[in-house]
C-alpha cells in the first residue's frame, strides 16, 4: 500500500522533470495533469485502504538525508488528510485537463506542489515533514507568481514568499524543541518524550504560529486574499482546498500527537481565540469583497478558523479529561475540514470557469449565467449552500457538530473557559451566518439576474471534461452530507490518534452529539424537504388555472433604456456588489475593517458628477505589515552601514564571531 | 601516551615553541625582525611534522616538512625581504591596538583554545589533542595579527601564522593524507603572490602599503 504511495509520488516527480523537457510541446499540459489525475486517485486510494485496514508499516525507502533513510507511514490522521488531498488534487487536474493551456512555466511546480503536500502527510520524522512543507511552499509561490507580468501579482507572490519563510522559521524550531527533548527526529521517539514548562509553551506558540501563517490564521491571513486570485484557478482551488488543510494538518500533529496527551486544558485556549476570530473576520471579509476569487479565499478563512475552533476545543477536553467531548470536538473538526476542502475546491473551480468563460472574476461584471452555464450554475449552488452550511448539505453536519461541541464548553469546570466557550458559540454561530449572506450574494450576483456586460453576456458551458470537473467535488458534496455519520466512521482512527483514546462512535448514519441528547439525520431531512418541495409543486401545477407564462422583467420602475445601447437593461436597474455590501460594512465594518465611506457632492452649478467611495482596510495591514515594514526598513539600514567598513573591521568582525562561537562552545562544554 | 614520553614531549615542545614564537610576532616593533619569526615558526613548524612522520612512522610526513622548510622557512620570508628592500618600505610595525592589549588578548585567546579543545578531545589519544589546542591557539594569534596591524605585510605574515597553525593540527593527526598538506602549501603560495600583487598595487598608486590609505579611495564612503 505504501510502495503505491510511494510509487505514486515518484510519478509526480518524473512529471515534474519531463514538463521541464516538454517545454511548450502542445501536448505536456494533457500529459502533465493527466499524470497528476492518475497520482490524485492513487492518493485518495491508498488513503481510503488505510482508513478501512488495519494502519500499514512505515515503508523504509532506499533514500533520504545523510544521517537515516526517509521512513514514510500512514496513521489515521495522515490518511484522512491525504484522502482530501486525493480528492481535491483530482478535481484539479481533471479541471486543468480539460482547461486550455496556460503558459508552460505553470506546469512543472504544479506536481512538486502535490508532491510536497503528499510528502508532508506520509511523513514519519520531522525533517521530512519539513522538506515537504518546504516544497509544497516553495512550488506553490512559482504558481502563485506564474503571472507576474501584472504588478499585483507580483506583489501578492512576493508577501506569500515572506508569510512562507516565516512559518518555516518558526516550524523548525518548534520540531526542533521537540526534537531535541526527545534526542531523535522521529515522531515515535518525540511522542514518548513530551514537553514541559516553558519549552511546551514556545512549541504551543511557534507551532500556532507557523502553521498558522500557512493555514490563513488570523492575523497571519493578509496573504491568502492576495495569493489565491494571483494564482491559475486549479492552483487557487487547491492551495483553499488542501494546501491550508495541510497546514492545519502539520499543526493538529504537532500540538494533538506529538506533544503528547497530558498537555493541559489552557493549551485549546490560543486555538480557541484565534479560530473565532479568523471564523468572523474571514466572513465579514467574504460580504465586502467584490471580486470572486477573493471573496472564496476569505471564506476560507473563516472555515479554516472553525476548524481550528473545533482543534482547541478538542485539546481543552482532552487535558480536562472529558474524553467523549474531545472526540466529538475533534470528529467536528476532521469532518469540516474535509467537507471544506472538497466544497471549497468545486466553488474555486467554478470561478475559474466563469472568470474563462464570462472574461471576469468580477461580481460586478456578471450576472445571468445560469442560463448560459447551467451545469456550472447547479455545481455553485450545491458548492455555495454547502459553504453557507444549509442542510442537508455536507457543510451543515460540520458545522452542526462543531457547534454541540462548543455548547458543551461548559462541562470543563474552569468559569473563564465556560465564558469564553459560550463567547466563541456566539462567534461562531455568527460567522456561520455572515458566511450564507456572502454564499448569496456571491450567487445571486454571478448567476442571477441579468448580464451586465456584452462579455458577460456572451458566456457560454464550458467544456465536457471541466464540467465533470465541476460536477466531482458537487457531488462529493452532496454524498458526504448525505452520510455524516458513515464519514466520521471512516475517520474514527484519525480520532484515536488525536483524542489519544480509543473513538467509541454511535454507529448509524446519522450523528448523534454527546450523550444522544441531539441528533442530526441528514436522510430524513432531505426526503422530508424533497417531500415538501414535490408536494408544492404538485400544488401549484395542480392548482393553477393556465399555464406557465414567461414576462418581461420588471424593472423596479426604471424606463427601459433604448435597447439598441443596453440590449441587458440598465446596469444601474440591477444591484450591485457594493450595494449589497452596504448594510454589514455600515453594521460591523466600521468597527471591524476600518470602513469608511464618503460621498462627494458637486455644488450647485458644477457640471462633474457626484461620486461615493467606500472601502475597507484589514487592520493586520496596519498592526502587522506595516510595522513589519519599518523594521525591515530599519535592518536594512543598519544592515548598509557594514558596507563602509574597512577591511580590517570587516576582519575583526568574522574573528569575533569566531571567538563567540567558541567561547559558547567552552561555556557549553563547562556545563 | 602522556607526559614524560618521548614522543608527547617533543611534539609538545615543538608545538609550544610555535606557540612562542606567535607571541613573539606579536611584540615586535621592526618588520624584520617579524619576518625573521615567521622564518623560525617555519622551521619549528617542518621540525613538527618531521617529528610526526617519525613517530607515526609516516614518510609523507617528512615531504609535508621539507615543504614546509622550502616554503615557509625559506622562500617566503626572502620574498618577504626582498619586497621590503626593494620598495623602500617603513620599516616600524604601525599597530592598530598597542603591542601589551595584544599580548593581553593573545593570552585569553590561548585559554580560550584550550578551554574548547581539551573537554571535547577527552578520550581521544593525548598527544593529537594538546597538538590542537596549540595549533588553534597559532590559529588564534594569527588572526589576532591580522587585525591589529595596518601594515599589509604585516597581514600576510599573520595570515602565514594561521596557515602553519592549520598544518600544525594537519600532522597531528594520524592518516591525515598528504592531499591536504600539498593543497594547502599551493595555497599558501598563491596567497603570497596574491598578497605580493595587492603590495605592488599600491605601492604603485598611491606610494604607500598603509591600508588606512585605501579606504578613502573606495568611492562609496565618500
Amino acid at each position: 500500500m505504501l510502495t503505491a504511495l510511494t510509487l505514486c509520488l515518484g510519478l509526480l516527480v518524473l512529471l515534474a522533470a519531463a514538463a521541464v523537457a516538454l517545454g511548450r510541446s502542445p501536448r505536456a499540459g494533457a500529459i502533465v495533469h493527466g499524470g497528476c489525475l492518475v497520482a490524485s486517485l492513487g492518493f485518495a486510494a491508498v488513503a481510503l485502504a488505510a482508513l478501512l485496514g488495519a494502519p500499514a508499516e512505515p515503508l523504509t525507502l532506499p533514500f533520504g538525508p545523510p544521517w537515516a533513510a526517509a521512513r514514510i507511514g500512514l496513521d489515521g490522521l495522515s490518511a484522512w488528510f491525504l484522502l482530501l488531498l486525493g480528492l481535491t488534487g483530482g478535481a484539479a487536474s481533471l479541471f486543468a485537463l480539460g482547461h486550455p493551456p496556460g503558459p508552460a512555466r505553470t506546469l512543472p511546480p504544479f506536481p512538486l506542489f502535490l508532491a510536497g503536500m503528499a510528502l508532508t502527510l506520509a511523513a514519519t520524522d520531522a525533517f521530512l515533514l519539513l522538506f515537504g512543507f518546504e516544497l509544497m511552499s516553495l512550488a506553490s509561490w512559482a504558481l502563485v507568481a506564474a503571472d507576474h507580468e501584472k504588478a499585483e501579482n507580483r506583489a501578492a507572490a512576493r508577501l506569500y514568499l515572506g508569510f512562507a519563510v516565516l512559518a518555516a522559521a518558526c516550524l523548525i524550531p518548534a520540531f526542533g524543541l521537540l526534537a531535541g527533548h526527545a534526542g531523535a527526529l522521529d515522531f515515535a521517539a518525540m511522542r514518548a518524550a513530551p514537553p514541559e514548562g516553558w519549552q511546551a509553551a514556545a512549541v504551543l506558540a511557534l507551532g500556532l504560529a507557523g502553521a498558522g501563517a500557512k493555514a490563513g490564521l488570523v492575523p497571519l491571513h493578509v496573504w491568502l486574499p492576495l495569493a489565491h486570485p494571483a494564482a491559475p484557478s486549479h492552483v487557487s482551488a487547491l492551495m483553499s482546498g488542501a494546501m491550508t488543510k495541510v497546514a492545519l494538518y502539520v499543526l493538529a500533529r504537532l500540538l494533538l500527537d506529538l506533544c503528547g496527551a497530558a498537555q493541559p486544558s489552557w493549551w485549546g485556549v490560543p486555538l480557541l481565540v484565534v479560530g473565532a476570530v479568523s471564523a468572523v473576520l474571514g466572513a465579514l471579509r467574504a460580504n465586502l469583497e467584490d471580486d470572486a476569487k477573493t471573496l472564496l479565499a476569505c471564506s476560507t478563512i473563516e472555515n479554516v478558523g472553525l476548524i481550528v475552533l473545533g482543534l482547541g476545543l478538542a485539546l481543552a477536553f482532552r487535558g480536562a479529561d472529558l474524553g467523549p467531548l474531545a472526540t466529538l470536538a475533534a470528529g467536528a473538526a476532521l469532518l469540516h475540514a474535509l467537507n471544506h476542502g472538497v466544497f471549497k475546491t468545486g466553488l474555486f473551480l467554478v470561478a475559474g470557469a466563469v472568470l474563462h468563460s464570462a472574461g471576469s472574476r468580477r461580481l460586478d461584471r456578471l450576472g445571468g449565467l445560469i442560463h448560459a452555464m447551467p451545469v456550472t450554475a447547479g455545481a455553485a449552488l450545491v458548492g455555495a449552500c454547502a459553504a453557507a452550511s444549509l442542510p442537508p448539505l455536507s457543510g451543515f453536519a460540520g458545522e452542526w457538530l462543531l457547534l454541540q461541541s462548543v455548547l458543551a464548553g461548559w462541562r470543563v469546570s474552569d468559569i473563564a473557559f465556560q465564558v469564553l466557550a459560550a463567547a466563541a458559540a456566539a462567534l461562531a454561530a455568527m460567522a456561520a451566518a455572515l458566511a450564507a449572506a456572502a454564499m448569496l450574494r456571491m450567487f445571486g450576483l454571478v448567476f442571477l439576474g441579468r448580464p451586465r456586460t456584452p462579455r458577460g453576456a456572451g458566456a457560454h458551458e464550458v467544456s465536457a471534461i471541466e464540467r465533470a470537473a465541476l460536477l466531482l467535488p458537487a457531488g462529493l458534496t452532496v454524498l458526504f452530507g448525505l452520510f455524516p455519520g458513515l464519514l466520521l466512521s471512516l475517520a474514527a482512527p484519525a480520532l484515536t490518534v488525536l483524542t489519544g483514546r480509543p473513538a467509541e462512535l454511535p454507529p448509524g448514519l446519522w450523528l448523534t452529539a454527546g450523550e444522544g441528547a441531539s441528533g442530526y439525520a441528514p436522510l430524513a431531512v432531505f426526503l422530508l424537504l424533497a417531500a415538501v418541495l414535490v408536494a408544492v409543486f404538485f400544488l401549484v401545477r395542480r392548482r393553477s388555472p393556465a399555464a406557465t407564462q414567461r414576462g418581461p422583467v420588471w424593472n423596479c420602475g426604471f424606463i427601459d433604456p433604448p435597447s439598441h445601447l443596453l440590449p441587458f437593461g440598465d446596469p444601474l436597474t440591477q444591484p450591485t456588489a457594493g450595494g449589497i455590501a452596504q448594510p454589514l460594512r455600515r453594521m460591523l465594518g466600521e468597527s471591524l475593517l476600518a470602513a469608511h465611506e464618503a460621498v462627494d457632492m458637486p455644488r450647485p452649478g458644477e457640471t462633474r458628477a457626484a461620486t461615493h467611495r467606500a472601502g475597507f482596510r484589514d487592520p493586520a495591514f496596519a498592526l502587522l505589515l506595516a510595522p513589519a515594514a519599518a523594521l525591515r526598513e530599519r535592518l536594512s539600514i543598519q544592515a548598509e552601514r557594514l558596507r563602509d567598513f574597512t577591511i580590517r573591521r570587516c576582519l575583526s568582525l568574522s574573528f569575533a564571531t569566531l571567538v563567540g562561537l567558541l567561547a559558547l562552545l567552552a561555556w557549553i562544554e563547562a556545563r | 601516551m602522556t607526559f614524560g614520553q618521548l614522543p608527547y614531549d617533543v611534539a609538545h615542545l615543538l608545538g609550544g615553541g610555535m606557540l612562542l614564537i606567535s607571541f613573539v610576532l606579536l611584540y615586535q616593533r621592526r618588520v624584520g625582525a617579524v619576518i625573521n619569526a615567521l622564518a623560525l615558526q617555519g622551521v619549528l613548524l617542518a621540525c613538527a611534522a618531521a617529528w610526526q612522520g617519525h613517530v607515526q612512522s609516516a614518510p609523507q610526513l617528512y615531504l609535508t616538512a621539507l615543504i614546509a622548510l622550502g616554503a615557509k622557512a625559506v622562500l617566503i620570508p626572502l620574498a618577504l625581504r626582498t619586497l621590503l628592500r626593494r620598495l623602500d618600505l617603513h620599516r616600524t610595525v604601525e599597530t592598530a591596538l598597542g603591542v601589551g592589549p595584544s599580548l593581553v588578548a593573545g593570552v585569553a585567546l590561548v585559554a580560550l583554545a584550550i578551554l574548547v579543545v581539551l573537554p571535547i578531545t577527552a578520550g581521544n589519544r593525548a598527544i593529537a589533542r594538546e597538538d590542537l589546542a596549540l595549533a588553534l591557539s597559532v590559529v588564534l594569534l594569527g588572526m589576532l595579527m591580522m587585525i591589529t596591524r595596518r601594515n599589509a605585510i604585516l597581514q600576510v605574515v599573520g595570515l602565514m601564522t594561521l596557515e602553519n597553525g592549520l598544518i600544525l593540527a594537519a600532522v597531528g593527526v594520524a592518516g591525515m593524507p598528504l592531499v591536504v598538506e600539498l593543497s594547502t602549501a599551493a595555497l599558501v603560495m598563491v596567497l603570497l603572490v596574491v598578497g605580493g600583487v595587492f603590495v605592488f598595487q599600491i605601492r604603485e598608486r598611491f606610494d604607500t602599503v598603509d591600508i588606512g590609505f585605501l579606504e578613502r579611495h573606495r568611492g562609496e564612503s565618500g
